[in-house]
């Protein structure tokens, strides 16, 4: 038994760390493509101070650090590329406090989004928070650290800018909070008016310490939701109904998406869209201002809201969706790529033609969609494929056709949303020099040793 | 090419025009309803081409046998004009295109056809369908295509119907019973105005309810209730069977409450005039109808079209009016349902 070993089990206590084949195997993978790599240790902790205790003895040992969620990124952010220890952190799962009125919770930095939303449903009815469209295991932290988005990203943009706070371990493994509770006990702001020091951590995929806690704001939950689906057959026009969209500021969460099939769907492009009130009147006047604002389409005929019949209805208003994980596995086997690159909204029409295209290349299916986010400030579009892991010919076709649809978003100005190893290369290899510079002396000052997540954002 | 039987003469000589003058969507005076049809009927442009919200009651309001919805439809679009928009009338024309995912039961001479909706596959259980419910048809392959009137689309029905009628054909079905009423209305209005053959006898289902009620009748407890009907539009391609919504409703002890939107005069559920771009006028229609309901005491709106249930269940519920199908009220009558 070795020293690490011993020293991992005194710090978290037996039955919570793991060297056994097994188990490695598991934390040696996610779902998506990136190829496996096992760690040497898994360690799942109990508290910060024992987090804090894991990274003092990395650092001492010159160990590779990777904390991880659930591990769904699907892009390989949690695969220890250089071994070393795994912190699962799903033990810190507590949910610390919500302040009703301020509205935002605190939560420990392993709790999950299905945690969340359960325990505000039941204690705080008219709270909500921005969950994603993710298997409820996802943890809120890991989500803002790759700056996910979520129910409420057109109305309030990323989910990491709905952080309100942090508490976070250094990769050297002194403790460090961010924003107003660094100064106040109240967690209500990650930055201003102070020097905002969330950037440090929020998009840099683990690589410069380790959320322990965090602060997430809280939005008005309506008593009714309700959704309609406009439907158009020209993606070109698809901007110009989003702009007329957001410009009501009626509207809760905006996906676009297109499928080849079922056929009811081919050749059309659906924007999905949420409406919410608290009573009859509110609703109705938001649905028809939505319905309003679109009135230049469909007097043209080129576009109309479809009847989404009640039995559809659960379907689309289910949080999170999971109608997505359904196309996860179409294709059996287990198989799932999905890049996301933030772009601005203009660039739909030619993303989602390269899409269909790519993927009638390389005989994949696909599953195009897009989310809004902020007032149409920029959309994430994924680029999604599902596959069958026995099958390494059509994995490797996956490969190539998230090469290539990737490839096309950054050649027209996208930006990689929680990237693979390849994309984070890609996105370097364009980035200003400067700032590259510039993050390297971030990541070089913080993480003087480089055990945290290696591999990921490294600048050479 | 199957084309439609219109007899325009018949219009020409028709001393009312109430195709257009009962319509209730369009406000037009006797003189301007004929003219307005003569320039349907002639292919020139008329504001009818633009305002029929597509709800088949002119097809009751001729009394002279003609089909003026159906030229409407043809007319449509032949000058290319759209319903709903494109996507979406892509929408239903891609939906509903046979792809060999139907099912099909133990057939037998008699059997009852499903449409495409398999909530009628669900509801034909019980004593009410005892001995014919293993025998049925469901899926695209067995699907009326009168939905395509809706969108102006004469061609897809032209297309498809005649390869419906000898699906079912080929199966050796010699009465179908019909349980969507626009199924019925596909068979005996629809294929017959377009010169269509349908060599089997289509028995529309509440006329099947009804008689399979008489021989249920010593189960019966009347319900004691007051309802009120949401007519469909295809009811308007069946009148000879409308009467059986009264005849069961007495049989089952319904009150079918007197109200004003009600018969010919019945209001269309909306959906469909919102899909086809209208939602104010399916606002009001839907309203007005409910409000008519509410007026009358109905405790129940009692529905004949599932999708009729769907586009009004909840709106009703939330003015006090329980939602039912005639199936499953009938269903309540013989003690089978709560």
């Amino acid at each position: 038994m070795s020293d690490i070993y011993k020293s991992l089990v005194e710090i978290a206590g037996e039955g919570h760390v793991s060297t056994q084949t097994e188990e490695l195997y598991f934390y040696a993978r996610d779902p998506g493509l990136m190829p496996t790599h096992k760690p040497d240790y898994v360690v799942a902790p109990k508290t910060t101070e024992e987090v804090q205790k894991i990274v003092k003895l990395a650092n001492k040992e010159k160990i590779p650090i990777v904390p991880m969620g659930a591990g769904m990124a699907l892009t390989g952010l949690i695969i220890p590329l250089k071994g070393g220890i795994v912190i699962d952190m799903k033990r810190m799962r507590k949910i610390v406090g919500v302040n009703e009125k301020a509205r935002h919770a605190i939560v420990e930095g392993g709790t999950s989004q299905g945690a969340l939303k359960a325990y505000l449903e039941r204690n705080y009815p008219n709270l909500r928070h921005s969950i994603p469209d993710a298997p409820p295991t996802v943890t809120i932290a890991a989500n803002v650290a790759i700056h996910g988005q979520g129910r409420l990203a057109q109305q309030y943009g990323f989910n990491s800018d709905m952080v309100s706070g942090l508490e976070v371990v250094l990769p050297t493994g002194e403790l460090c909070k961010i924003g107003s509770c660094s100064m106040s006990p109240d967690w209500f702001s990650k930055g201003p008016t102070l020097p905002d020091l969330s950037g440090l951590f929020l998009g840099w995929l683990g690589t410069t310490g380790i959320i322990t806690k965090l602060g997430l704001k809280l939005y008005p939950k309506k008593r009714m939701r309700d959704v309609e689906i406009f439907v158009t057959d020209r993606e070109d026009l698809v901007p110009d109904i989003l702009f007329n969209l957001t410009h009501t500021e009626m509207v809760e969460d905006i996906n676009i998406w297109f499928q080849a099939k079922p056929i009811m769907f081919t050749g059309n492009h659906h924007i999905t869209l949420y409406i919410t009130g608290d009573r009859d009147e509110e609703l109705e006047f938001k649905r028809k201002m939505v319905w309003d604002s679109l009135k230049e389409f469909r007097d043209r005929k080129d576009g109309g809201f479809m009847w989404v019949l009640p039995a559809m209805k659960p379907t689309f208003l289910d949080m999170p969706q999971k109608s997505i994980t359904t196309f996860a596995d179409v294709k059996k086997g287990g198989g799932f790529e999905y890049s996301g690159p933030i772009v601005l909204i203009e660039k739909y029409p030619m993303l989602a033609r390269n899409l269909e295209e790519v993927a009638n290349k390389y005989k994949l299916a696909y599953s195009g969609m897009a989310r809004v986010i902020g007032r149409g400030h920029a959309m994430m579009f994924a680029i999604a494929f599902t596959f069958n892991r026995a099958d390494p010919d059509m994995m490797q076709r996956v490969k190539k056709a998230g090469h290539e649809g990737i490839t096309f978003a950054f050649d027209h100005g996208g930006i990689p949303w929680k990237p693979t190893v390849e994309e984070q290369k890609m996105a370097m290899e364009r980035m200003d020099p400067n700032t590259l510079k510039l993050m390297k002396m971030v990541k070089e000052n913080l993480d003087p040793n480089g055990i945290m997540n290696p591999g990921n954002w490294e600048v050479n | 090419m199957y084309r439609l039987k219109f007899d325009e003469n018949v219009c020409v000589t028709c001393p009312t025009s109430d195709c257009l003058f009962k319509c209730q969507y369009i406000d037009v005076d006797r003189d301007t309803a004929h003219n307005e049809m003569m320039k349907i009927i002639k292919g020139e442009g008329s504001f009818v081409l633009r305002d029929c919200v597509t709800c088949y009651a002119c097809e009751e309001y001729c009394k002279r046998g003609n089909h003026p919805f159906y030229l409407i439809t043809e007319r449509r679009e032949e000058k290319g004009m759209l319903t709903a928009s494109r996507a979406i009338t892509n929408q239903w024309i891609n939906m509903c295109e046979p792809q060999g995912k139907y099912r099909v039961g133990e057939v037998k001479e008699k059997a009852l056809s499903c449409c495409f909706i398999g909530e009628l596959r669900q509801m034909a259980r019980g004593k009410l369908f005892e001995g014919i419910r293993s025998s049925y048809v469901l899926g695209a392959e067995f699907f009326c295509e009168v939905v395509y009137l809706h969108f102006a689309k004469t061609s897809i029905i032209k297309e498809r119907l005649p390869k419906v009628i000898e699906n079912i054909s080929q199966l050796g079905i010699k009465q179908l019973i019909c349980m969507h009423d626009e199924c019925y209305g596909s068979f005996t209005s629809l294929a017959p105005a377009f010169g269509i053959e349908v060599p089997f006898e289509p028995i529309h289902y509440l006329e099947y309810l009804y008689d399979r009620l008489q021989e249920l009748k010593s189960e019966i407890k009347p319900l004691n209730i007051k309802v009120a009907y949401q007519r469909p539009c295809s009811s308007r391609l069946s009148l000879d069977k409308y009467h059986f919504v009264g005849d069961i409703l007495a049989l089952i002890g319904a009150e079918l409450v007197e109200r004003e939107y009600q018969g010919e005069n019945a209001l269309c559920c909306g959906e469909i005039i919102r899909m086809t771009d209208r939602d104010e006028v399916a606002n009001d229609v839907q309203k007005r109808n409910i409000d008519d309901m509410v007026e009358s005491g109905a405790e129940y709106c009692v529905f004949n079209c599932p999708y009729c249930q769907m586009a009004l269940s909840e709106k009703v519920s939330k003015r006090g009016i329980k939602p039912i199908h005639i199936i499953d009220l009938c269903k309540m009558a013989i003690g089978e349902k709560k």
